[in-house]
């Protein structure tokens, strides 16, 4: 089938420019977008730059932008992005990280977040004569979050590390999961801890999902970020900013059926905590910016409850009583 | 241009190189380890089925070692399969507590499954992304490592190895090439370790990444380190037509049947006790034969797996069911997936003692770049990423140890600059209308046709002077991208050096052995000669040209006989 590609090039030895090139190839049916950018590169243009090795969506070499999303380029086919003929498929390198040549990136940006979860088995206790004795389920558990392969597409693609540098980003907090999940590790406590109450931990992700999205292995990297704010809580160390942007995150959906975003920022970080939240106040102008925060609502005076907010604070209630009667 | 110095260099960051960094670094050497891939990147994350120990009560490491030398058809070394078998154990165990994570039993102990070739199940896994489980863990050490303020690794990252630097008797280092700048660089080391994995590439197609071009056997060759056993290419029973990609053995190991066009089990009238799960030679042939002989679909056979519950599928065989679906357009849940024999694996390469030392002073090489020789003439699944953390470990003690009252050699003049004049001819030959691409594609094209599952003398012959042909062509091939940042044409067109090199051994190798053993099936020696070639064949490389030796095989308890499933 005839293929159009439309690739966004930059190369550091000839200035500072990008610029946009297009190819037009011949190829079988079934072919992936890597398949495709192997022929220009070994065919048509041998200065394309890119990286990509196993082909199997295993290595993680190949993620990059495919139609304003990022993908491993070895497991999107051409097909499902090419829904009528002579339509280009447009192919950019990751966003959130510098860009080394063309398709190639540096992904220091991820590794140095993976280094600041303590990335390592930590058991505490007598070394077990043999293995380590743990059930099947919590080990498949943990599986399903080290299936991640450190491509970065989610690193690329996650809106929360665009505005705030320091947020430790989907991929290295599923990492993080791996062992605050292990039954093997002893540092569970220290390591929720750390996670939640550092600059960029698990209580500034904003659940947009994105992360979810893009995983090519399915880590699920969002919900591993809520399973760990569950952890924090249950082990008391989500005290702090996360206990308390869980409470505002409720108050404010119980009194007005939706977020009052400018007001749970004060209320997660504490209303008195003024370092902290001049710290914030840099991320909230640019998140008004860009439209995640609507400036109408930074006025608590225009904050209006929804239409049908009774039936809200009925769903509120009805919740409350019958976590009240499983205690009891 | 700078000059580095380590006490110990380690070229290659998979499962064997980063075992090896650990143990020297382990035993306070300062160690460098260059990979042209990331770390987790390098070819040992494909690894699917699992890793091989004999670890229950009801299994032993002799159990384990007839296995691995039934397997390699009585060709492995049998001292050497002693050491990996009874090492195993204890090495899987540290595996587990440094942080593998592991499918279990119910007990909660670590479980297992079968294996092709094997009498016990004692394959132990995580569901089929064994290799990446081990691999990412081995990387989670190093940053472990760093973070307790050991003796400090340097890791070149994205650096590729151009070629060993010798004094004409000790390897001295290696001169590579940092592949974000373009610049030429030089390490010198007390020892210097290969762990550059395999020459799969050199067939089109096979399972592995692009990335396996051979560059270490080459290289090591080039210095005058022996290579062994170089015949002996495994071709894996169940890859994807086209791309090669592979469907792990386990799909057998949890009850996949083989299928031919007609509904039959055909493994039944080749192995008719094991079945699918005979030896990966057997079990390639036997597709191969059925093909031949017109039972085959489209060039395949079929792996059914429609029998097997869906719960174990998703929970053991996840990934080969998300890339039959991939890439093949197959969910194996409700259909067979057709499937071929194809290039996987290389028992043979640079011939090491157990501590992983090279003929040549200074030299170790580990894991599958390496010919211990544990394999033979077929490796048994699932052994060699065992054979990868055991020797690796070994090399890592060994290149420390003998180095120790070492200082680190002074570089020979000339060294740079040569190798920087050797590069830059490349970019200087004129256009012409070849591409590296074609090359290689024809190299491997043509191995896959003449030195695949079946051989003979004529396909053989014609392959050498194909080769001939090829480096010919390859002598005048220019590199377009003429950039120095990132410049993969660069690479590419050095990886083609490699992979002629392993070529050109490996028909050598099938050109000499005149009897069918393990991998090598010779048409017109269809039988095994134990009386002749119980010996492994040694190839050296030389100024006048390439030298032919042999060394006896080393039985110990476990007499030849002969070998059905
Ligand atoms: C698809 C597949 C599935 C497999 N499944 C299993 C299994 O289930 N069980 C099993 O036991 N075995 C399995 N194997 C085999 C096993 O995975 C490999 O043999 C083993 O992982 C090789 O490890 P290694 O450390 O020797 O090399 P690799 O992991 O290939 O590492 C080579 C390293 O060398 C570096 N390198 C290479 N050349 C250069 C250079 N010129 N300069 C710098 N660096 C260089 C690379 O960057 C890389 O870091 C499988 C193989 C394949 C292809
Ligand atoms: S090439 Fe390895 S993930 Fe795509």
């Amino acid at each position: 089938m005839k293929i159009a590609l439309n690739v966004k090039r930059f190369d550091p030895e000839a200035g500072n420019e990008t610029r946009n090139q297009q190819y037009a190839i011949d190829l079988p049916e079934h072919s992936t977008v890597l398949d495709a950018l192997i022929h220009v590169r070994e065919y048509v243009d041998a200065t394309l730059a890119l990286r990509c090795s196993c082909r199997s969506a295993i290595c993680g070499s190949c993620a990059m932008r495919v139609d304003k999303q990022a993908c491993l380029a070895c497991k999107t086919k051409i097909t499902d992005i090419v829904k009528e003929e002579g339509q280009e498929i447009l192919v950019e390198p990751m966003g959130n990280m510098p860009v080394i040549k063309d398709l190639v990136t540096d992904m220091e940006v991820h590794w140095s977040k993976v280094r600041q979860v303590t990335p390592w088995l930590r058991p505490t206790g007598p070394e077990p004569e043999r293995e380590y004795l743990v059930s099947n389920d919590a080990m498949m558990d943990v599986a399903g979050a080290m299936n991640c392969i450190h491509c970065g597409a989610c690193v690329s693609d996650c809106p929360v590390l665009e505005i705030d540098k320091s947020f430790i980003a989907p991929a290295a907090l599923a990492k993080a999961y791996r062992f605050a999940g292990d039954p093997r590790d002893g540092t569970h406590k220290e390591r929720l801890q750390m996670l939640s109450e550092t600059q960029g931990g698990i209580w500034d992700c904003t659940r947009c999902n994105m992360c979810v999205e893009v995983c090519p292995k399915d880590v699920r990297p969002m919900d591993l970020i809520m399973q760990l704010r569950d952890k924090a809580v249950a082990a008391g160390v989500a005290g702090g900013t996360g206990k308390r942007h869980g409470d505002a995150f409720s108050s404010s959906v119980r009194r007005l059926g939706r977020l009052d975003e400018m007001r749970l920022l004060p209320e997660s970080v504490g209303i008195f905590n003024a370092p902290r939240l001049l710290g914030e106040l840099r991320g909230a102008f640019r998140m008004m910016r860009v439209g995640k925060l609507p400036w109408k609502h930074a006025l608590p005076l225009v904050s209006k409850p929804i239409p049908g907010i009774k039936h809200v604070r009925r769903l509120f209630d009805q919740a409350r009583r019958e976590e009240k009667e499983t205690k009891e | 241009m700078a000059v580095f110095q380590h006490d110990v260099l380690v070229i290659g960051a998979g499962l064997a190189g980063m075992r090896a960094a650990l143990a020297a670094q382990g035993e306070g050497a300062n160690v460098g380890m260059i990979s042209k891939v990331h770390p987790v990147r390098s070819h040992s994350n494909a690894a699917q089925g699992g890793i091989n120990a004999a670890l229950d009560a009801g299994d032993s490491w002799e159990e384990h070692a007839f296995d691995t030398i039934k397997g390699s058809d009585y060709l492995a070394d049998q001292d050497s399969v002693e050491v990996l078998c009874q090492e195993a154990g204890s090495e899987l165990i540290a595996l587990e507590n440094m942080g593998v994570i592991f499918n279990r039993d119910e007990a909660g102990r670590l479980g297992t499954r079968m294996f092709g070739g094997a009498s016990k199940a004692r394959t132990y896994f995580v569901g089929d992304i064994t290799g990446q489980a081990i691999l990412h863990v081995m990387y989670e050490q190093l940053m472990k490592a760093e973070g307790a303020g050991q003796t400090p690794m340097r890791i070149y990252e994205e650096w590729l190895v151009t070629s060993l630097i010798s004094d004409g008797d000790r390897c001295l280092g290696a001169t590579l090439l940092d592949i974000l700048t373009g610049e030429i660089h030089a390490v010198l080391a007390k020892g210097t370790i290969i762990a550059t994995g395999g020459f799969g590439r050199v067939y089109e197609p096979s399972t592995n990444a692009l990335i396996c071009t051979g560059d270490g056997m080459s290289q090591a060759w080039r210095i005058g380190a022996p290579l062994m056993d170089m015949e002996m290419v495994q071709h894996h029973p169940t890859t994807l037509k086209g791309s090669g990609v592979l469907i792990t053995e386990g799909a057998r190991g949890e009850g996949a049947y083989l299928l031919n066009s007609e509904g039959d089990r055909f493994m039944e009238k080749y192995a008719p006790n094991a079945m699918e799960l005979a030896s990966r030679d057997v079990v390639s042939r036997a597709e191969q034969t059925e093909i031949n002989e017109g039972r085959g679909i489209d060039g395949c056979v079929l792996l059914d797996m429609r029998h097997l519950p869906e719960k174990l599928i998703q929970e053991r065989l996840w990934q080969i069911r998300e890339l039959g679906i991939d890439l093949a357009g197959v969910d194996v849940v409700k259909e067979p997936i057709p499937i071929q024999p194809g290039c996987h694996y290389a028992m043979g390469g640079i011939k090491t003692d157990v501590h992983g030392a090279t003929v040549v002073p200074g030299l170790y090489a580990a894991g599958e770049v390496a010919c211990v020789s544990v394999h033979g003439g077929n490796r048994l699944g699932a052994n060699s990423l065992l054979d990868t953390v055991i020797f690796g470990r070994r090399s890592g003690i060994a290149a420390t140890t003998t180095g120790r009252d070492m200082d680190v050699p002074p570089l020979p003049d000339g060294v740079i600059e040569n190798e920087k004049q050797r590069l830059q001819e490349l970019f200087d030959r004129p256009q012409n209308s070849d591409r590296i691409a074609q090359i290689r594609w024809d190299l491997g094209v043509s191995m896959d046709k003449n030195v695949a599952v079946f051989r003979d003398a004529d396909g053989l012959q014609e392959q050498q002077e194909e080769i001939k042909k090829l480096k010919e062509r390859y002598a005048s091939v220019p590199v377009e991208d003429k950039g120095k940042v990132f410049n993969t044409d660069l690479i590419f067109a050095l990886e083609l050096g490699y992979l002629l090199d392993c070529a050109e051994a490996i028909v050598i190798g099938a050109i000499g052995r005149t009897e069918s053993r393990g991998a090598q099936f010779r048409l017109d020696y269809p039988e095994r000669n134990d009386e002749e070639w119980l010996k492994h064949i040694l190839l050296t490389y030389t100024p006048e040209g390439i030298r032919t030796d042999y060394t006896p095989v080393t039985i110990t308890q476990w007499a030849p006989k002969e070998r059905t499933y």
